[in-house]
């Protein structure tokens, strides 16, 4: 071992472990859109940026709260929350069915698979038309769209969460005779559930856009209706008070999903 | 209830996995497998309790199993194959399900398979909370909810570490002595081999064929850690299969 000594110090071990780890931050989201905000208000009241580029964003606030005490925001957001809800609940519930049939039966993961990824690229949006010939103006083509829209995506993720099921979990259970019905129930379902759920969060994204498409075509209340008709008369604060509340519904979906994964899916590790 | 097999031979494909495979599994005796890597014991495990159909020769069941087996051929796997969203207690509850158990029987059932292994404190832990160990506990205390004729273990032990699988092998051994069952036990381990087996079948290297039956007379609760006539078995064991392992181990896999 060689001595230490003047020319030979001791030196410590550089340390280049750490990192690739995300740890969960609280604050930093909230810190960055508050920034954000701040930043457009002083660049408004400062004048560099114009009020035609983007209004201040105090000025969308009071007009949140205008259209809360004349008691106009219920009257847009009810009927756009029962789209939403009828809607993604319909294309949601067919897509996970059929994506977990997809999963199980080879026959129809071979005749589907393939129109599913037909389907899947089409705007939806563009066959609104369609839908309006097909199920009338009011609400049920409304319907329609968002289903059709939720689904696709959902059938995608549920038969690739089904295909991720442990394959020794299965074989287990038919090691023990369970039926198949109980495999499926038992194992392939909540084996699937935490893919079928990231799923979810991308459908019900999906469905809010297309809840605003169907909304711009012929609704008199709703928030489509809303943003469509500050457009126009080009308010730009009534204009982004609508697309504020589209993102706090993208929020508020997204923290749903995080409280039903929670809850779901306490058994990950 | 016995199981016999009948000239079992199994391939995958262009590949022979096993040839001629004659063996007698007689009640309440511990029959352990051991081979090189790669020699087929896992598939014949498979093949013994029908979760592979054998490409010829068939497996025989000779007698009924007893009346309230609620799943004769009953497998322990390596890799535990609990369920993560269901707690200790659920993933027994799981296998009885099906059976059309009255609820005050099948709290009977869990109750005292969780008392065998030592488990009771445990019901409501989630696999995620357990070690190896304890998960394999589980695992058997599940198998053994079943009642089964013949116990199928697929290297049980493997994947934990060499304390707890003394441990584990002590806990197999009481359970064994308290009520003697029925199993084939697939290991890659002579010490386990030589610990847990009545017989010990030694299977050549692919396509696996049965070397040699070795029977080990020594009671199971005698078979203690450095056992001198089980230390001659090992190494008389470890001579069998010292070339076959050797030449497994640098053959080329064809996939």
């Amino acid at each position: 071992m060689p001595e230490i000594s003047q020319e030979n110090p001791p030196k410590t071990v550089l340390f280049r472990g750490g990192g690739f780890a995300p740890r969960p931050n609280r604050w930093a989201g909230a810190a960055l859109f508050i920034a954000l905000i701040a930043l457009l208000e002083m660049g408004t009241r400062s004048g560099f940026i114009t009020p035609l580029t983007l209004p201040r964003p105090s000025d969308v606030l009071s007009t949140f709260i205008d259209l809360w005490n004349s008691g106009l925001l219920w009257k847009h957001l009810v009927p756009s929350f029962s789209r939403l809800l009828i809607g993604a609940t319909i294309g949601a519930s067919f897509g996970i069915g059929i994506g977990i049939l997809i999963g199980l039966f080879s026959l129809l993961r071979a005749g589907l698979v393939p129109l599913v990824a037909a389907i899947f690229p089409i705007p939806k949006i563009a066959l609104l038309p369609l839908f309006v010939i097909w199920f009338g103006i009011d609400e049920t083509s409304k319907y329609a769209l968002i289903a059709f829209g939720t689904f696709t995506p959902t059938v995608v993720a549920t038969y690739g969460a089904v295909d991720n099921v442990d394959r020794s979990l299965i074989r287990m259970g038919q090691s023990f005779s369970l039926s198949w019905f109980s495999i499926v129930r038992k194992i392939v379902l909540p084996g699937a559930m935490p893919g079928i759920l990231s799923g979810l969060r991308i459908s019900l994204a999906i469905a809010i856009i297309l809840l605003v498409a169907a909304e711009m075509l012929g609704a008199e209340y709703g928030i489509g209706a809303y943003i469509l008709e500050a457009g126009s008369l080009y308010n730009l604060e009534r204009l982004f008070t609508g697309v504020a509340i589209l993102s706090l519904l993208g929020l508020g979906m997204s923290a749903a999903i995080g409280l039903l994964e929670k809850w779901l899916l306490g058994w990950r590790t | 209830m016995n199981l016999q097999l009948k000239k079992i031979g199994h391939r995958y494909g262009a590949t022979d996995v096993l040839q001629d495979i004659d063996l007698d599994i007689p009640a309440g005796k511990i029959v352990c497998i051991v081979g090189p890597s790669g020699c087929g014991k896992s598939t014949l495990l498979r093949l013994i309790g029908g979760l592979e159909r054998p490409s010829t020769g068939q497996v025989v069941q000779i007698g009924d199993p007893p009346g309230d087996s609620l799943n004769p051929l009953t497998y322990v796997f390596q890799d535990f194959a609990l369920l993560p969203w269901r707690s200790v207690e659920g993933n027994i509850r799981l296998v009885l399900e099906d059976h059309g158990i009255t609820n005050r029987e099948t709290e009977v059932i869990i109750s005292d398979v969780l008392t065998r292994t030592k488990l009771t404190d445990f019901r409501q832990a989630l696999p995620k909370q357990l070690s190896g160990g304890m998960k394999q506990r589980v695992a058997i205390a599940r198998a053994l909810a079943v009642k089964p004729a013949v116990m199928l273990m697929d290297e049980p032990l493997s994947a934990l570490d060499s304390q707890t699988r003394e441990l584990l092998m002590d806990d197999l051994v009481n359970l064994w002595t308290r009520e003697a069952f029925t199993a084939v036990y697939v290991t890659h381990n002579l010490n386990e081999a030589v610990r847990l087996g009545h017989a010990v079948v030694v299977l050549s290297r692919r396509p696996g064929c049965i070397r040699e039956v070795v029977d080990i007379d020594i009671p199971l609760a005698e078979r203690t850690l450095g056992h001198p006539d089980l230390e001659r078995q090992q190494q008389h064991l470890w001579n069998l299969m010292r070339d076959e392992a050797m030449a497994a181990d640098q053959e080329l896999v064809n996939a």
